[in-house]
């Protein structure tokens, strides 16, 4: 248990590192460095988006599988691990 | 067996008129006097809001946060330990990468820089050849009201005209077809809309008068107007405009006219304008700058154009027939040397005149302070130049050639400090990006008939990127410049304030 929040700590205190929320397979997100609304945004979009991109790579190659997800925006860099049943997303300032 | 009896007689005295009296009383009430009271009150201002909560329940049920407990997430510390190399590597690599540093995407298509939404005509004007003289504003930044009159001749006229608004938020606006139209019975010269108030418009007619119209009263718009007294101007007003009054919260109209005077006026109640200041150019009291060397004998100075400083309350600017362009101040307490007959005013004239700019050659039409910057305002007039001048120096501080004809008007951009629109005589208004280095346009606005000079222009104080601009054909445009006006914030302010340092020190 307490080895979830250490290495969370450890993710939260990188350079620049905005938020963190860690999201269950059904998109309802379980731990989360941010506030309630902001956490429930992210949380429920990026769940949908990271399907969307997984089936998308699997839909091109069946063989393929999507590893890692990053969305590139004008102020955050947001990325994605996704697993068969968590997604970790870290939200980072590149910039700070 | 029958014997007389006498009975004792029994007496019942008549009780009728006694239980009658007992009974009579007298009563009285009365109510309270009845006081009645009529209140009015109309709001001048609405917001509308709306919410839905369709959604809240699903929210709810999302944000419900699982128990941190090792039921609920079996495997999490696992996969947490599984993904934590990866993600801590692309955060170290991603805070130390310059991959993206300067790329700019481009979404949408940037090539249409103003698009022209409205075309309001009235046509009754239009046939009648009048032009359009003035636009104006309204405070919600809705409603629009536009003035007629000429231009062309030169003749004392006692032409009828109008003053139309159209309202740009109703729905069903008939672009031809103006809300309300006012007539007016001398030519209207200028005009401009109450700073709060949206019902209220002052004008300016080339007989002289001051008008206030009130849009919301429909039996007569006419609010208050200047009465036929020695106070009143005697030649056309060139320009009106709101300034605050004595008292917190009121507004009086300020007007200027080629008479050479800047008339303040207050509304007093009887729907007249009563002279509440007056200020008098008298060529001989106006201060020369080191450029104005020949004398130009007494009288006065007509008013072509004026313009009050955003930054300080004290200052107002005008700009005279004769290419003066003067820095001038609403508590000078100098008499004016007035001309003859002009002491017969209510109110002692002062001449406000304090600084002098260099002159330009022919009437200045324009004159507009910066929102941006407290010593920068630009002037343009017949020689076809905007100057930007610094109010702390006589010289113009740059020089922007806009086009060869007349330059009719010339207004700062509200959001963008470093843009300028001029309206021209060759029918077309120019933006002027001053950032860009150099002073070509960087957009040009034609107007849809060719050889029609383009005598006013208007940004929308509330929706920064609509301009509306009037031409010689009766018709008024609306534009909208998305693009150039998105507002850029500090990096541009500090730009205006090296390019003008620049220019101060050269």
């Amino acid at each position: 248990q307490a080895e979830v929040e250490e290495t969370l700590k450890r993710i939260q205190s990188h350079k620049g590192v905005i938020g963190t929320i860690v999201v269950n397979a059904e998109g309802i997100p379980i731990r989360t460095t941010l506030d309630n609304s902001t956490t429930v945004q992210y949380a429920g979009l990026l769940h949908q988006l990271t399907m969307k991109a997984r089936s998308t790579v699997r839909d091109i190659d069946p063989q393929n599988d999507l590893t890692f997800l990053r969305v590139r925006s004008k102020k955050h860099e947001i990325m994605v691990a996704p697993d068969k049943e968590y997604l970790l997303i870290v939200i980072q300032n590149p910039s700070e | 067996m029958f014997t007389d009896e006498t009975l004792e007689t029994v007496g019942a005295g008549s009780l009728w008129r006694k239980s009658r009296q007992l009974e009579q009383e007298s009563k009285s009430c009365q109510t309270a006097p009845l006081q009645t009271a009529e209140v009015e009150v109309q709001s001048l201002q609405t917001s509308d809001s709306g919410t839905q909560t369709d959604a809240d329940e699903l929210w709810a049920q999302r944000s419900r946060l699982a128990p941190p407990s090792e039921q609920e997430a079996p495997g999490l510390g696992e996969f947490l330990l599984r993904v934590e190399g990866t993600v801590v590597k692309e955060l170290a690599k991603n805070a130390k990468s310059h991959a993206f540093s300067g790329f700019e995407v481009n979404w949408e298509d940037r090539t249409q820089t103003v698009t022209r939404l409205h075309c309001l005509q009235y046509t009754e004007a239009q046939d009648r050849r009048l032009h359009v003289t003035s636009v104006s504003w309204s405070s919600t930044g809705s409603v629009i009201a536009c003035a007629y009159g000429r231009v062309d001749d030169g003749d004392w006229s006692t032409e009828q005209s109008f003053v139309c608004t159209w309202n740009l938020d109703r729905r069903g606006l008939n672009p031809k077809r103006p809300d309300l139209v006012i007539d007016v019975p001398a030519p209207v010269m200028c005009l401009a809309f109450h700073p709060s108030q949206p019902s209220l418009i002052a004008g300016g007619l080339y007989s002289g008068q001051v008008v206030v119209w009130d849009t919301s009263r429909t039996q007569d718009p006419v609010f208050a107007q200047t009465g036929m007294s020695a106070d009143a101007h005697r030649e056309p007003v060139y320009q009106v405009c709101w300034v605050p009054g004595p008292r917190r919260g009121e507004q009086a109209v300020l007007s200027a006219g080629s008479g050479g005077r800047a008339l303040r006026w207050r509304v007093d109640g009887e729907g007249r304008l009563a002279l509440s200041a007056g200020y008098a150019l008298a060529a001989q009291q106006i201060p020369r700058s080191g450029a104005l060397s020949k004398a130009r004998g007494s009288g006065a100075v007509g008013v072509t154009s004026l313009a009050l400083s955003p930054w300080d309350s004290d200052v107002f600017l005008l700009g005279s027939e004769g290419g003066l362009v003067l820095k001038c101040s609403f508590s000078a307490q100098a008499a004016a040397a007035g001309p003859p007959g002009s002491e017969s005013q209510s109110v002692t004239l002062r001449a406000p005149a304090q600084f002098s700019f260099a002159p330009r050659c022919g009437p200045v039409h324009a004159l507009h302070c910066s929102p941006f910057h407290r010593n920068l305002f630009v002037s343009a007039g017949t020689d076809g130049l905007a100057h930007i001048h610094s109010l702390l120096q006589a010289s113009p501080v740059l020089s922007v050639r806009v086009c060869d004809a007349y330059v009719f008007g010339v207004r700062w951009s509200p959001t963008r400090p470093l843009l300028l629109a001029a309206a021209t005589g060759q029918g077309s208004v120019l933006l002027f990006d001053l950032g860009r280095g150099s002073l070509r346009p960087t957009a040009t606005i034609e107007h849809s008939a060719e050889g029609m000079a383009v005598s006013c222009l208007e940004y929308n104080p509330r929706q920064t990127d609509l301009r509306r601009r009037g031409g010689d054909g009766g018709s008024v445009d609306e534009e909208r410049a998305s693009e150039l006006h998105e507002v850029e914030g500090r990096g541009e302010l500090t730009a205006l304030a090296v390019h003008v340092g620049l220019h101060v020190r050269d």
